[in-house]
């Protein structure tokens, strides 16, 4: 609970520590936080492997570039259309899914994720998408003459978001909800034989992982700006089970952990070599699945409880 | 102990008294490059001009002052190319943002450099948008841009065969479907001349369906709006499945070495195409003092670079119009006047440009190639024919 | 009507690219129950591997043979260094270093060689021997997939190397228990796969054209003709590519245009596995609780 507590505290001094460009980076690491604990429930809890959340984070962007470009929509009210949007998007999408597991789900998703940028330019669609042009949207100020820049504010603006989505994903996952979700991952057939209605929770699972992810997408299209097809390419989902699995698999705090690493860890890459940014980028994954093959959440979760015992064994000693 | 405190005092003084005199002795320029993902085929542009710097700064710099280069890999993903822009403008400072390559890359950050009002200067990619000094006074585009080239083919066949059946294969993004308009601008009322138009994919393995369509469409004339690995298909399977149309195919992919050379020359022979740089594999040019400066340029600076790869030769060409807008600019390094002289640039000529090609600009005209010249391939060179197209 | 003939005929000559590719995907998937999504990656790095032997002037069959070695010993020597240390972890964490020998592979190969596309030789003649719609060269890749298909079906059926493996990926506990090396039954997976791949980079590269970027379109359509076939089903899988082939040109060039023609096929794959499964031609796996 105390370092929650100093976390949090850590977060909201940041941005006047550092250059308006970090507040910039480091909001979009809360982004992808966001959407890293929305796979982590659906991939980590409840043990579907999603290779196409980069296509709901895309719905998410356009949902909100959409409505702020077309409708006049303000910046703030197209969260919730987008978490709605992706809600409804993704309990669709796992309808049929349910019968798929396994690397059949995993082909089902990365088709998704592969299909929607074609979609996207899609001539009949073009008069909302922008079509291969894609929309460009403004940047807001802060509200009530509050004394922050842009960067700044939007900062705060996600931090909030962000705090909002994870106490409610913990409120979730310490629920009947989540203990359904592991059950199902862990025995689905004794999970059923219980009373569990798996259908409905997988299905529910995967709308509220999408609604994650989708609020997370509307928000990086706030941040940047800009949405295109070209944002969204499978590169975005293969980063996103990148992050979930280097952070640490049905844990909540490895979103964070996983979201630095893919907001970071490529710009470490191109700094390092610009001959092949990639293939150092491979070798640091490689490098954090060997150290760390529970993801980074493991390794901490690990090393606290070491702490633990040896304080204990010492405790007991006379 | 002393002499320390003092050194670092001294040091600190020296920093705190002289920030101007320290930027001013470097001139920083920043740029964005796809080393990774899908489009890093386009990465070796950035390296070339990183090479030409080094040149440059060998030689003694430009007016006394050296060049410092910082390019960052943005993969061509537009989300990361704003993070990058952010990264050189507000955090390495750099003077202005030079060849950002890509067409979305450079969208996402056209508005947040002319609100910053940083140089945004000679882009790499060929749409339309980046000439509009009105709306957008920091931005401005090199290359000729890909809707004129559309329209001189357009014209080029309304001119020598108005009956063509015409069926167009171009690529399903921004820069194809800039070609296709000025194409169809170029026919005016006549654009029902094209009985066919598909598209393909970045992602497809081949377009091998899409040429048969074409084919069975009854076409006799072809324009091919593609990259160079699917201009190599075109070329190969409308040979190959004896198909045989009179074949344009966009600038993009008129090199020799990266497109014709793999398709296979005979297959090429007869394909009509544009052309503003030389092209480095062209027989015609195997004397030419510009290319063998190239090409001893590239074997000094950047060793590694492939000399048939057309991009090299254009990194080339395009980081000698910065090196004239930075000489022009004398000790005035203010990023206005910087602007002032890119619009400024009256018949300037790197040599590696076609003959007859000058870079014009103004403050009205931010299009500084604004001419090529019709080519036609005949199994070994590129041979130009009729007049310089264009201001 | 013509042009639907050369449609199907240009259908099957790019599905059997997908078909090649899908075979070694489903040669790993045998040994080792994974998918290995540098798979095509490791294809493309073997085809550089027979570039360069043929450009330093090796004639084209000892250059394919040797290619084929290479990447068999490639594979096996992957299997030992990069995936041995990640055996017990999670499957995810296995598919994070897939996805991390995928970039690896892709970025050197491109520093190494350039991304300059290259063109790479046929061994089949240049002129057209099953008519105009079809070359010369994709003909003779169909061949030479169903070839090493064949081989396969024999290796894996009559030779007690081959039935090792497969007990090894179907029990590993058993398997070990009367005697398998499990362990290098899975390298020799990882082997075969490679050499499989690399074989399928050869056939690939003159249709396409050789670049770092080359197998990237095709894994996705691999991926899906595998599945569709049966992923443990290698004629299955062939089988899934020529229909993934076919069906995406119909529906490009008839029904729903280019544009969407990859999503829609996609979408009919997916309908078909949700009514079955297991693929076409795949066994129906019964678990115990």
């Amino acid at each position: 609970m105390i370092v929650v507590a100093l976390v949090l505290l850590a977060a909201c001094m940041l941005p006047f520590v550092v250059s308006n460009y970090r507040t910039f980076q480091f909001t979009l690491a809360l982004v992808y936080a966001i959407a890293l604990l929305g796979l982590n429930m659906l991939t980590g809890y409840n043990g579907q492997i999603s290779l196409g959340h980069g296509a709901f984070y895309a719905i998410g962007a356009y949902t909100a570039a959409i409505l702020m470009d077309q409708y006049g929509v303000p910046y703030w009210a197209t969260i919730p259309a987008a978490a709605v949007v992706c809600l409804i998007a993704g309990f669709l999408f796992g309808l049929p899914a349910l019968r798929l597991e396994g690397l059949y789900l995993a082909l089902a998703t990365f088709a998704l994720a592969v299909s929607l940028p074609a979609l996207l330019k899609y001539h009949h669609l073009e008069q909302w998408t922008g079509g291969v042009q894609g929309i460009v949207l403004l940047k807001p100020d802060a509200p009530f003459g509050l004394p922050l820049n842009p960067d700044q504010w939007l900062y705060f603006f996600t931090l909030a978001i962000t705090v909002l989505m994870f106490v409610l994903a913990w409120n979730i996952l310490r629920g009947r909800m989540g203990h359904a979700m592991v059950a199902i991952r862990d025995q689905h057939i004794a999970a059923e034989a219980m009373g569990i209605h798996t259908a409905m929770v997988k299905s529910m699972t995967f709308g509220i992982s999408a609604m994650y992810t989708g609020i997370a997408g509307a928000l990086g299209a706030i941040a940047i700006q800009f949405v295109a097809p070209d944002s969204f390419n499978i590169f975005v989902s293969i980063m996103l089970l990148v992050g979930v699995v280097i952070g640490g698999l049905a844990s909540i705090s490895g979103a964070i952990y996983g979201a630095l690493f893919i907001q970071f860890v490529p710009n470490i890459a191109d700094a390092i070599s610009k001959a092949a940014p990639w293939a150092i980028f491979g070798i640091f994954l490689l490098g954090f699945v060997y150290v760390m093959p529970m993801g980074i959440a493991g390794a901490v979760r690990m090393a606290v409880a070491r702490l633990t015992r040896k304080a204990q064994n010492q405790a007991a000693k006379p | 102990m002393k002499m320390k405190y003092v050194s670092i005092a001294a040091l600190l003084a020296a920093a705190l008294a002289s920030p101007t005199a320290l930027a001013q002795k470097t001139i920083k320029i920043g740029n964005t490059n796809p080393y990774s993902g899908p489009a890093s085929a386009y990465g070796t542009i950035g390296k070339t001009i990183g090479a030409y710097w080094k040149m440059v700064n060998e030689k003694g710099g430009i007016n006394g002052r050296m060049v410092e280069w910082i390019s960052y890999d943005d993969g061509y993903s537009p989300p990361k190319t704003v993070e990058m822009a952010r990264r050189l403008v507000e955090q390495d400072q750099v003077l202005l943002i030079f060849q950002s390559l890509g067409t979305p890359p450079n969208s996402a950050i056209h508005k947040y450099m002319n609100a910053k009002k940083v140089p945004h200067l000679f882009v790499a990619t060929g749409a339309t948008k980046w000439n509009d000094p009105k709306s957008y006074p920091w931005t401005m585009g090199w290359q000729p841009n890909y809707q004129t080239e559309g329209r001189i083919y357009a014209e080029h066949i309304l001119k020598n065969n108005p009956k063509a059946k015409i069926g167009v294969l171009y690529q399903n993004d921004d820069y194809g479907k800039d070609y296709l308009k000025g194409f169809k601008d170029g026919l005016g009322d006549k654009v029902s001349m094209i009985v066919k138009e598909v598209s393909y994919e970045v992602a497809d393995p081949t377009v091998d369906s899409q040429m048969v369509q074409l084919q069975a469409s009854g076409a006799d004339t072809f324009f091919n709006i593609t990259t160079p690995k699917f201009a190599a298909q075109a070329i190969r399977k409308a040979y190959d499945s004896g198909w045989k149309p009179t074949h344009y195919l966009n600038n993009v992919s008129a090199s020799i070495g990266s497109v014709l050379k793999p398709a296979g020359l005979e297959k090429a022979v007869g394909l009509i195409s544009t052309q503003y740089i030389k092209d480095p594999l062209d027989e015609q040019w195997k004397n030419d003092a510009s290319v063998n400066e190239w090409k001893a340029f590239m074997g000094k600076y950047y060793p590694d670079g492939n000399l048939a790869d057309a991009s090299n030769i254009y990194g080339y060409t395009v980081a000698q119009t910065m090196h004239q807008v930075l000489k022009q600019a004398g000790n005035d390094l203010s990023r206005a006047n910087i602007m002032k002289q890119a619009a400024n640039l009256k018949n300037f000529r790197p040599e590696t440009l076609l003959p007859g090609i000058r870079i014009n600009t103004s403050a009205t005209d931010f299009a500084p190639i604004e001419s090529e010249q019709l080519i036609r391939f005949d199994g070994k060179e590129w041979k130009r024919f009729g007049a310089i197209l264009g201001k | 009507m013509q042009e639907l003939l050369h449609q199907v005929l240009a259908g099957l000559a790019t599905g059997g690219i997908y078909a090649s590719l899908a075979l070694a995907l489903v040669m790993i998937y045998q040994a080792t129950h994974l998918v290995n999504f540098a798979q095509g990656e490791m294809a493309m790095f073997a085809t550089y591997l027979a570039w360069s032997l043929i450009n330093a002037g090796m004639p084209y069959w000892p250059a394919f043979l040797l290619t084929v070695v290479l990447a068999f010993v490639l594979g096996v020597v992957i299997e030992r260094v990069i995936i041995r240390p990640v055996e017990n972890a999670p499957v995810l964490a296995v598919v994070v270093v897939f996805i991390a020998l995928l970039v690896i592979l892709n970025s050197v190969t491109g520093w190494i060689y350039s991304y300059t596309i290259k063109s790479f030789p046929s061994p089949f003649p240049a002129e057209p021997i099953f008519g105009q719609y079809v070359t010369s060269h994709q003909g003779g890749a169909i061949g030479v997939t169903l070839v090493v298909l064949l081989l396969l079906f024999l290796f894996f059926r009559y030779t007690p190397l081959g039935l090792a493996m497969r007990a090894a990926a179907q029990n590993p506990d058993s398997a070990r228990l009367v005697g398998i090396r499990v362990g290098w039954m899975l390298a020799l997976g990882w082997g075969l796969a490679a050499a499989v791949g690399g074989v399928a980079g050869m056939m690939v590269a003159p249709i396409v054209f050789l670049d770092p970027n080359m197998m990237g379109g095709v894994l996705l359509y691999a991926f899906a003709a595998a599945l569709v076939g049966g992923i443990d089903n290698p004629a299955g899988a062939v089988f899934g590519g020529f229909l993934v082939g076919v069906l995406e040109n119909l529906l490009g060039a008839f029904v729903i245009g280019n544009e969407l023609k990859l999503a829609v096929a996609l979408v009919l794959i997916i309908g078909v596995l949700v009514v079955k499964p297991s693929g076409f031609f795949g066994k129906v796996l019964v678990t115990r609780v």
